[in-house]
């Protein structure tokens, strides 16, 4: 059972989830310079280009920022101010060790509906700026959405029915013992990979692609433009984090206290993730639907099965 | 605290319900129907639903996203970049739904409400799944066949492609015939 | 908060939708006023089983049909909007029933 955790975190979690953003930022910066320009020649070097990003996000806050012609600029503003909110609204439900600022009876629900807020988010952004491939970037993340989501709900609802509860501390409680990664293997994958198209990010990047010119996000500028960007980094840290109560024991490990056992979890998920962008190619995403609702969405309907069918004789 | 949220919410509704018709652009109509819609779902949390209050919310989100789109796809003027109007026998209208409100809130003020009984479960979430596959199973069931039905319907409305396009006169083409071929490689 | 109060919020949520689902020409716009007056029934419904009968979960069991018929009323009307643009280019009230004569 989760402990109650006082006021102040409510402060705390989004300059964590901020700091966690920034150093995740940092590696992908690290490693994207690796790939342009050979390895780093010293520590130091290494240090400089992890700090791109947060160079990056200080020139946005102090350039002249541009506008488009006829745009809808409350709109565009609600959607970038909205993605960030809706990261750190879902992390409401997310336990540091056995804690998190609320742990809502039905925090699993609680987190899909938040993180569906990214839907209007992006759509919002892309259509305010009355730009095309802006639009582009809005509408192939509705797609992108219509394809994720129905294996997505399944997989998270098959965590939660493995622990018999949506409170995200019980779902916890359930993997002392074994980790439901280890009796639940697609749900998991499943969820890696939603996370990923969640974030846009990785194979799932069109939304923002190259070939639109950074789609969604192309006509944004300055603490909009943060706000989006850094929105999308902390979408994914909270994505990331959340398979760790769902599905990788939550603060459960040898020795260690429960909190850096989270940390170390997320850590190891972020960086898979980082890491698999760089192997992965971009996917289109009528290609991902057909995947997705041919092969991913009965394979997560079985998976649920099984795990039902484990349930009731336990 | 909770009658300043329960103020906060109504009126925000009842104004995001307005604005709906009032707005010229499509986008913030769509928009303005979801804050009005994700209102009514943090109220209904307020109430002590709070499972059904977050799949509203859900619910509503995904769904009004997806308006956004039939919204733009099919009006003439989707931006909204001048102004137009798009209503028909507005005095009418009006006065129907005026004398409807007046009917309903002299029902509301002046019917002698029950008083409350018995207690709300401390697992209003656990109640309903029993209920729904225990008493109200025939109304589950009727919901199943309703949504089945619908996506069936929805197909057959929608999509110009039959399966005799895809797959030849007799059905037997070994590769469908596809304008974007899919992710599973057929 | 009262169940009064929160039922003359449903109402006017109700007739707010009512208005709109009698006077937009467009389907779409005339399926959002549908969707505004299902929300005032939602949150009748909740009011009613918050006020007057929360051990039963009848109140909860209207809400899912109220969902329920909002999901199923976008789907048909976007699926019919669809077919009348394909097989006329409409998508106004007035010109769908021209369409008879």
């Amino acid at each position: 059972m989760a402990e109650r955790t006082p006021l102040w975190a409510v402060l705390v979690l989004p300059s964590l989830l901020v700091a966690v953003a920034l150093a995740t930022a940092g590696l992908d910066a690290v490693f994207s310079a690796a790939a342009r320009s050979g390895r780093p020649g010293s520590l130091r070097a290494a240090a400089v280009r992890a700090a791109g990003p947060a160079r990056e996000v200080l020139r946005q806050l102090v350039q002249q920022p541009r506008r488009t012609r006829a745009s809808d600029l409350p709109l565009a503003r609600i959607g970038a101010a909205l993605l960030p909110v809706a990261a750190v609204l879902a992390a409401v439900v997310l336990p540091l060790g056995f804690r998190s600022v609320s742990d809502l009876p039905e925090g699993i629900v609680w987190f899909n509906a938040m993180e569906a807020l990214a839907w209007a988010a992006v759509w919002l952004a892309g259509w305010g700026a009355n730009s095309t491939l802006s639009l582009i970037g809005g509408y192939r993340f509705l797609a992108q959405g219509l394809a994720y989501e129905l294996p997505h709900m399944l997989a998270i609802t098959t965590a939660a029915l493995g622990a018999e509860s949506l409170r995200v501390g019980e779902v916890v409680d359930a993997q002392a013992g074994l980790w439901f990664a280890v009796w639940m293997p697609a749900a998991f994958g499943i969820y890696l990979l939603s996370a990923m198209a969640m974030a846009f990010w990785g194979p799932f990047d069109q939304p923002v692609g190259h070939d639109v010119a950074g789609g969604a996000a192309s006509e944004l500028s300055g603490a909009d433009r943060v706000l989006f960007l850094g929105g999308r980094w902390l979408l994914l840290v909270v994505a990331a984090g959340f398979s760790v109560p769902l599905f990788l024991g939550g603060g459960h490990g040898p020795l260690l206290p429960g909190w850096v056992w989270t940390v170390l979890k997320t850590a190891a998920v972020l960086a898979f993730l980082v890491w698999a962008r760089r192997r992965v190619p971009t996917l289109r995403m009528e290609r991902y639907l057909e995947l997705a609702w041919v092969v991913l969405t009965p394979l997560a309907v079985v998976q649920a099965l099984v795990v039902a069918a484990v349930v009731l004789n336990r | 605290m909770e009658v300043t949220v329960f103020w906060l919410l109504a009126v925000l509704a009842v104004v995001g319900g307005v604005m709906v018709f009032r707005f010229d652009s499509m986008a913030r109509a769509t928009f303005s129907l979801l804050a009005s819609l994700l209102c009514v779902g943090g109220l209904v949390v307020l109430l002590g639903l709070d499972y059904l209050g977050i799949v509203i919310v859900l619910m509503m989100t995904i769904e009004m996203a997806i308006m956004a789109v039939f919204m733009v796809m099919y009006m003439m003027n989707p931006a909204g970049l001048m102004p137009m109007t798009m209503m028909h026998n507005k005095k009418g209208a009006a006065v129907v739904c005026g004398l409807v409100f007046v009917l309903l809130a002299a029902g509301i003020l002046l019917a002698p409400w029950p008083a409350r009984r018995g207690k709300a479960p401390a697992d209003p979430t656990m109640e309903l799944g029993m209920s729904l596959m225990g008493p109200q199973m025939l109304t589950m069931m009727t919901l199943g066949m309703a949504l089945f039905a619908t996506i069936v319907a929805t197909v057959v409305l929608a999509t110009r492609r039959g399966r005799y396009d895809r797959l030849g006169d007799d059905l037997r083409a070994r590769r469908p015939e596809d304008p974007v071929r899919g992710g599973v490689g057929r | 908060m009262t169940l009064e109060l929160l039922l003359l919020v449903a109402a006017a949520l109700f007739c707010v939708g009512l208005f709109g689902a009698l006077t937009q020409q467009s389907i779409v716009m005339l399926m959002m006023g549908l969707e505004l007056m299902l929300g005032g029934v939602i949150l009748g419904a909740a009011a009613a089983w918050h006020y007057i009968a929360p051990a039963a979960a009848d109140g909860q069991v209207l809400i899912v049909v109220a969902v329920t018929a909002m999901a199923l009323e976008m789907a048909i009307g976007f699926a019919v909007v669809t077919a009348l643009f394909r097989s006329r280019e409409v998508d106004m009230t007035d010109m769908a029933a021209e369409l008879k004569e």
